[in-house]
């Protein structure tokens, strides 16, 4: 297994001690094949144990470990150490607080989250004893890909409206959103685009489309958006224009 | 006095929650039911308490955000009888027969009855199913399985399940959440569970949690092995808490070898490779399960249910046990691996069914399914031993339930079949919650003041003794270290008495060292070092009741083989371990009967011959 010298630059902040942010050098040896966060792991063990990130499934489907790489936002468990030459300037992710090192308040997502009402409003109740909801793979075809986010917040990272307009809903909850709202299932569209189509929803975006650039999953949240602006803006025709078409 | 008029209990009577001796020491949470743990179990209860009784206050408290929780680690999919030529019996038998009849046949029962329809609510909750062309729901084989029965959501099964019950959990406001709290310590007064001790991870400070009732969902202990597909966060810390006020580890012994691991990261590559197909082969080419009772050979690409790559995980990681000591297996720089060929399947097919395998396997490994043979070795999955619980997810500590890996309710006995444990959390998740509401109602008196609130201090006084100790030599990364190192040399496939009694040795000196273990870290925020010292602490009481029931078990069963017992001996062993804590001493070893109601312990045959 070969190994080399790998040289990371960490973004080092504890608000207890520190009035700003600092950067330490940390050298080690590590094989080729390793990941960023290999490395760091490898030097909270051996080198530093005061370092603090989040970490956990080291498969990219947690979502834990979003750093920003170089300057760009990343799953630190899926970036390779060789893709990168030189020194690696590791950071925490943009446009986020930083609580401690490469650790992000997040408390602003979570809450946009949950406002977009990311679950199933179902048209009329329906009894387990009925059975599944019929869904073709078409009609599943049509939302999976939105369902596939991971909740990294690598998209919030790497939105400059986002990072201008705090306020803006953001990428990944506009997505879940479009996710249900295309799904057969469900009957909630309307109490979803209270939030979506306000003027903190989707129209802050100006499609940069760096979300879709970003996304570990493939998600493509700039899509999402597209299509939520098409949609939201038939509705106002529909409403101001054709009032009986209203349904 | 009430601490809001509107909250009500589910009797209805005035409960009274506040609790001043120990708000004087601690800030005081309060909730009628605290659960420590966000992931799928935990979710499910929480949202079936929401459902049950709206007025309760649900505290839901979790050391990481719920969509971190490990389950959405889960890949294959979660087993539930559906289709016209599947039965409940047939799910019965499959995962009595696959648990080498050590699993409760009650609890079993109960699985298999509650599986189909908590399937079906995830699914009208939204998850994501994979389906038939006529819009029913689609099943896949799995190991060890009769019958196609596996509901899947393509290769991201728990991924989706735990975010569909995070996402519906949302709109119940009477589920609190508490993100990033590390719970340290349980409160007991008067043989009752009252709550717990916890640390607030962005401030550093420890809050009090009390409660009329507490579940843990805080998932399994994998990471006392240095090759696992774990996440970094399953560290035991739900069983040790447990374990501590007193509550018996049930089956510890039994850990699950997953066959199909990447060998240098240990990431997993679902059984569902080998259920849509694909087949495991030695250097030589062979397909080599036959050679170890799982024959003859079924044709390649037609998975056939219940034999070769379909036969159950300990049956299969045994096999590559066996072959690799005659020298079968492919040496690669990770060691010896044995190849998962899917090359068969074709590339439509692998990206359709399994395209997070194909993205992990050329990401971690250089290794395109599509064109190559994965190289894969077994690597450590699974507990299915756990906090002692009841049929009811009950404890033996009135006021404290569990629920998920954490738990033992004994469905899994001696061996898990694949995607019986995505339905176990749903199922046992969920009764953890009703018999949490039972246990409400039956109107339990108020903790002692005074004893809450020195339970209370004496928690934090520990934390605070471990932040003061100074000058000392032991750290966490090593002796987490020789921890890992143990476990894997003598708690693996194979085991013998002598490897396990050096093992318990080690590990009680390890325990002893651990008193002197010295943070680097001494600040308040987000301080990992101090968590992961935590953690290992719990995984040092679970790694000893792990190989100290593994010591007094003389007999090989399911996971836990040994070689100088190396038969099935149901005259001694047909019966639960339960540890029991004993402080710094060894954990005590006690045993229980196996609950069998209708299936006498036989032969577990996966030859192709069988039926």
């Amino acid at each position: 297994m070969s190994q080399r010298l790998v040289e990371l630059e960490v973004l080092r902040f504890n608000p207890e001690t520190d009035a700003e942010p600092t950067f330490q050098r940390y050298a080690v040896e590590c094989p080729e094949e390793w990941v960023v966060l290999d490395a760091l792991n490898h030097i909270k063990e051996t080198v530093d144990p005061t370092l603090s990130y989040r970490w956990s499934c080291h498969m990219a489907v947690c979502g834990s470990c979003g750093m920003m790489i170089n300057g760009e936002p990343k799953l630190s468990c899926k970036s390779f150490l060789r893709d990168y030459e030189g020194v690696i300037r590791v950071e925490p992710l943009a446009h986020f607080p930083i609580q401690r090192d490469l650790v992000t308040v997040i408390d602003d997502f979570v809450t946009k989250l949950k406002r977009v009402k990311p679950y199933l409003v179902a048209g009329e109740a329906r009894p387990v004893e009925a059975g599944e909801y019929r869904q073709t793979p078409a009609q599943l075809k049509t939302y999976k890909q939105y369902t596939l986010c991971i909740n990294c917040m690598l998209c919030y990272a790497a939105c400059p409206e986002y990072g201008l307009e705090p306020k803006f809903i953001g990428p990944a909850a506009i997505s879940l959103a479009h996710r249900y709202n295309l799904d057969s299932r469900d009957a909630g569209r309307e109490a979803r685009q209270q939030e979506i189509a306000a003027t903190e929803g989707v129209w802050e975006c100006s499609f940069v489309g760096a979300c879709s650039e970003v996304c570990p999953e493939h998600v493509d949240p700039a899509g999402a958006l597209q299509q939520v602006k098409i949609k939201s803006t038939l509705d106002w025709f529909r409403e101001h224009l054709m009032p009986w078409r209203r349904t | 006095m009430n601490s809001s008029p509107n909250r009500r209990t589910p009797t209805g009577s005035g409960v009274n929650y506040r609790n001043a001796e120990v708000e004087r020491i601690l800030e005081t949470l309060h909730a009628d039911v605290a659960i420590l743990g966000a992931g799928g179990a935990g979710l499910r209860a929480a949202i079936a308490l929401a459902q049950e009784s709206p007025a309760l206050r649900i505290a839901l408290v979790s050391k990481v955000y719920p969509m971190r929780s490990h389950t959405c680690a889960a890949e294959g999919g979660a087993a539930g009888v559906i289709k016209g030529d599947d039965s409940l019996e047939h799910h019965f038998n499959d995962t009595v027969g696959g648990g080498d009849w050590l699993c409760d046949q009650d609890a079993v029962d109960y699985l298999v009855r509650e599986a189909p329809r908590e399937l079906i609510q995830l699914e009208h909750w939204g998850c994501p199913w994979s389906r038939e062309p006529d819009g029913s729901v689609a099943v896949r084989p799995f190991g060890g399985m009769k019958k196609q029965r596996t509901w899947f959501a393509a290769d991201k099964s728990g991924f989706h399940i735990l975010h569909t019950l995070f996402q519906t959990s949302l709109q119940f406001p009477s589920i609190e959440r508490y993100d990033e709290y590390y719970a340290t310590d349980l409160i007991v007064d008067d043989g009752r569970c009252r709550g717990f001790t916890a640390i607030e991870m962005r401030s550093g400070q420890m809050k009090c949690f009390l409660a009329r009732a507490v579940i843990i969902a805080s998932g399994g202990a994998g990471r006392m092995f240095p090759f696992t597909t774990n996440g970094a966060i399953k560290t035991g810390d739900g069983m040790a808490l447990a374990y501590r006020a007193g509550v018996p580890l049930k089956d510890m012994e039994f850990v699950q070898y997953h066959p199909t691991g990447l060998p240098n990261t240990g990431t997993l590559l679902t059984e569902a490779c080998r259920g849509e197909g694909g087949v495991l082969l030695n250097r030589h080419g062979r397909r080599f399960l036959q050679d170890y009772g799982m024959g003859p050979e079924t044709p390649l690409g037609k998975a056939v249910l219940k034999t070769m790559e379909l036969g159950p995980r300990d049956r299969v990681s045994q096999a590559f046990w066996h072959d690799q000591r005659k020298g079968n297996m492919v040496g690669t720089q990770w060691g010896d691996c044995m190849l998962l060929d899917m090359r068969h399947l074709g590339e439509k097919k692998i990206d359709e069914r399994l395209p997070l395998v194909r993205d992990m396997a050329i990401s971690y490994l250089g290794v395109d399914p599509v064109t190559d043979p994965v190289p894969v070795r077994p690597v450590v999955h699974y507990m299915m031993g756990g906090i002692d619980t009841d049929i009811r997810a009950a404890t033996p500590l009135p006021g404290l339930f569990a629920a998920g890996e954490c738990a033992c309710v004994s469905i899994n006995g001696a061996n898990r079949l694949g995607s019986n444990s995505l339905t176990e959390l749903l199922v046992f998740g969920r009764r953890a919650a009703l018999s949490a509401l039972e246990f409400l109602d039956s109107s339990p008196a108020a903790g002692n003041a005074g004893v809450l609130a020195a339970r209370a201090g004496e928690a934090q006084a520990r934390l605070r003794e471990l932040f003061g100790r100074s000058g000392e030599t032991e750290t966490v990364a090593g002796l987490r270290r020789e921890l890992t190192t143990t476990m894997e040399e003598h708690a693996g496939i194979y085991r013998s008495g002598e490897g396990l009694a050096e093992a318990c040795a080690t590990l009680a000196d390890l325990r002893r060292r651990y008193r002197s273990v010295t943070l680097h870290d001494k600040t308040n925020v987000y301080n990992t070092d101090l968590l992961q010292a935590l953690e290992l602490g719990c995984m040092l009481d679970c790694a000893e009741a792990v190989t100290a029931s593994a010591l007094a078990r003389r007999e090989s069963r399911g996971a836990h083989q040994r070689l100088d017992f190396t038969e099935r001996d149901d005259a001694n062993f047909l019966r639960h371990s339960l540890a029991c804590y004993r402080g710094d001493e060894a954990p005590a070893i006690d045993y229980r009967d196996v609950v069998i109601t209708r299936s006498p312990p036989g032969v577990r045959d996966y030859s192709g011959e069988q039926k």
